[in-house]
């Protein structure tokens, strides 16, 4: 496939601004349940809630851009029985409404108590409006992946890893993304908890993304050139594919970069996105050190760009078979 | 339930490619809008078409074959383009069983490409809409036509009648019976997409004679004198006939 950037971004800007949310919410969960101190810093979450907010409006913009006509973009709503495009298209806009209240009742002060055991357990508010963040969040998650898991014929996507996977890149990214946020605020026991579920999550997505990579380095291709014009020989060769200049078909399912390319790409992701990260958080997690927690969010962030770029070059539409020579 | 389809037969394809063209200039001026065609004429031509023949060589020389193969869409009986779709554009009539794009709907998102694994549609890259082979709907129904002609323009275009239409879910009808009996198949059935366009195969042009044929007594070469044999003492076919 060719990866178009409208997506790229799209995937890496919402999948960040979810695990940011995610990270929040726990954070919240943990302190009302006196695991964690509770955040002194009463901006926090707002101010987290409102970047949450801004990565999901920069990759909704991503998005037009992938579109031919956005102005009917509304319409992508009618088919959510059938098309996962069309869940996700409700899910992203019910997540950033949810995270638009839970951060105007955080910055605005309208925060109460909606539960109480009477003695040390008070559970606000926010927190119920961020339960139902989280279902949206999850569920933004799953219809994100299930577009391109669900194409059972795209058979590097077509797997329960790929889910799994957007899953978690989006949790680490949002994680790390957090650690700054409280190292920011002086958090320190909130920035040990965020990063230590940083460092956690980017070692999972490690193992399955490592295991997707080993999946599709071993994957038999269903179709042939045998089944795609049903002629049983084991020598066919294509002499012309009917366009001299290219066509649709030529440009959108072909990356166009060379194998090696490819390969860079992915030493490139696989550096970026774990060992740096990992290395960086493990070393500022105890000081709080701004500074180096934003450069691993930042050298991550780059990493899933090309992570992502290689998902999409990766994959091999069966349709090429029809369009390996002028 | 009414399924219409084209039935290609590779065994006359010539590859000449009138399909293509009655079928872009037919879509070109429909009241659908134009296909659009960039630098028809200079380098690099490219365009939107519903229809095009590739060429494939089988084999390896001297003992090859040319395969001229038309790909359009296939009008699936399950297509996998049409419940990907977000808002609707794509869908499948009740009552003919064609795959249509509704223009007016489509937000370009070309998700239905990606789920079609035959490569049959194309957006258009200037109306930024997804485009495919409509079976010339506005064609195959329009009263004002004499019946003969009430056929998509590739059928009608093709010289060698390597393109037949009719409804492949009426076993009576002529392109049933020509799948059933000719041995015509589907592409990719690995996806399950029960495409309705089918293909049929080359056939064989050579027979295979057995030396006690030619030696048979009621053979008609011996008859009319054209070949001789001496007589046989073995038993021939003949002599185990029943008559």
């Amino acid at each position: 496939m060719h990866p178009a950037f409208s997506v790229i971004f799209l995937t890496t800007l919402i999948g960040a601004a979810q695990g940011l949310f995610l990270a929040l919410f726990s954070t919240q969960l943990y302190s009302e349940l006196n695991i964690l101190p509770d955040v002194t810093e009463s901006n926090f979450y707002g101010l987290g809630a409102v970047i949450s907010l801004l990565l999901l409006i920069g990759g909704l913009i991503a998005s037009f851009f992938h579109l031919g006509h956005p102005e009917r973009a509304w319409r992508a709503a009618a088919m959510w029985r059938t098309s996962w495009l069309s869940r996700e298209a409700i899910a992203l806009p019910t997540m950033m409404a949810a995270v638009f209240a839970y951060g105007v009742i955080h910055l605005g002060g309208f925060d109460s108590v909606a539960f109480t055991n009477g003695v040390n357990i008070n559970l606000s508010t926010s927190l119920f409006v961020g339960i139902f963040g989280v279902v949206a969040t999850f569920a933004l998650f799953i219809c994100t992946a299930m577009i391109y898991a669900c194409i059972k014929f795209l058979q590097e996507w077509s797997s329960p890893l790929t889910v799994i996977n957007y899953i978690l890149f989006g949790m680490a990214s949002g994680f790390t993304l957090a650690t700054v946020l409280s190292s920011y605020f002086g958090l320190v026991d909130h920035t040990v908890f965020l990063g230590n579920w940083a460092i956690i999550l980017t070692i999972a997505v490690l193992l399955t993304r490592s295991a997707s990579l080993y999946r599709n380095s071993r994957i038999k291709f269903k179709s042939t050139v045998e089944s795609a014009i049903g002629i049983r020989h084991n020598t066919i060769r294509q002499v012309s594919q009917g366009a001299m200049g290219g066509s649709f078909n030529t440009r959108e399912y072909f990356h166009g970069k060379t194998a090696s390319f490819l390969k860079s790409i992915k030493y490139i992701f696989m550096v970026l996105v774990f060992p740096i990260p990992l290395i960086l958080l493990f070393s500022a997690i105890d000081s709080a050190d701004t500074g180096v927690l934003a450069a691993a969010f930042i050298i991550q962030y780059v990493g899933l760009l090309a992570e992502r770029w290689f998902f999409f070059a990766q994959a091999n539409h069966p349709q090429n078979i029809y369009y390996q020579t002028v | 339930m009414t399924q219409l389809a084209l039935i290609i037969d590779l065994n006359v394809c010539v590859g000449c490619s009138a399909c293509v063209t009655s079928c872009k200039e037919w879509n070109t001026s429909g009241p659908a809008g134009f296909m659009s065609d960039d630098n028809p004429y200079q380098k690099d031509p490219t365009g939107t078409f519903f229809n095009r023949v590739q060429t494939y060589e089988v084999g390896e020389y001297p003992k090859t074959e040319t395969v001229h193969f038309p790909k359009s869409c296939l009008h699936c009986e399950e297509p996998p383009c049409v419940p990907v779709c977000p808002t609707g554009a794509s869908y499948k009539r009740e009552n003919d069983g064609i795959v249509l794009v509704d223009y007016d709907k489509c937000i370009g998102c070309k998700y239905c490409s990606w789920a079609c694994p035959y490569g049959a549609r194309e957006i258009d890259e200037h109306q930024k809409v997804m485009k495919k082979c409509t079976l010339c709907v506005d064609r195959i129904y329009d009263e004002t036509l004499p019946e003969a002609e009430r056929k998509p323009a590739c059928v009608l275009a093709c010289p060698t009648n390597a393109r037949l239409f009719g409804d492949v879910h009426d076993p009576d009808s002529s392109v049933s019976q020509t799948i059933r009996e000719e041995g015509g198949y589907p592409l990719m059935p690995e996806w399950g997409t029960k495409p309705s366009n089918h293909y049929l195969p080359r056939r064989k042009n050579k027979i295979t004679i057995h030396e006690d044929e030619l030696v048979r007594v009621d053979n008609p070469l011996n008859k009319e004198q054209k070949q001789h044999h001496e007589p046989v003492n073995a038993p021939t076919l003949d002599d185990n006939s029943f008559i």
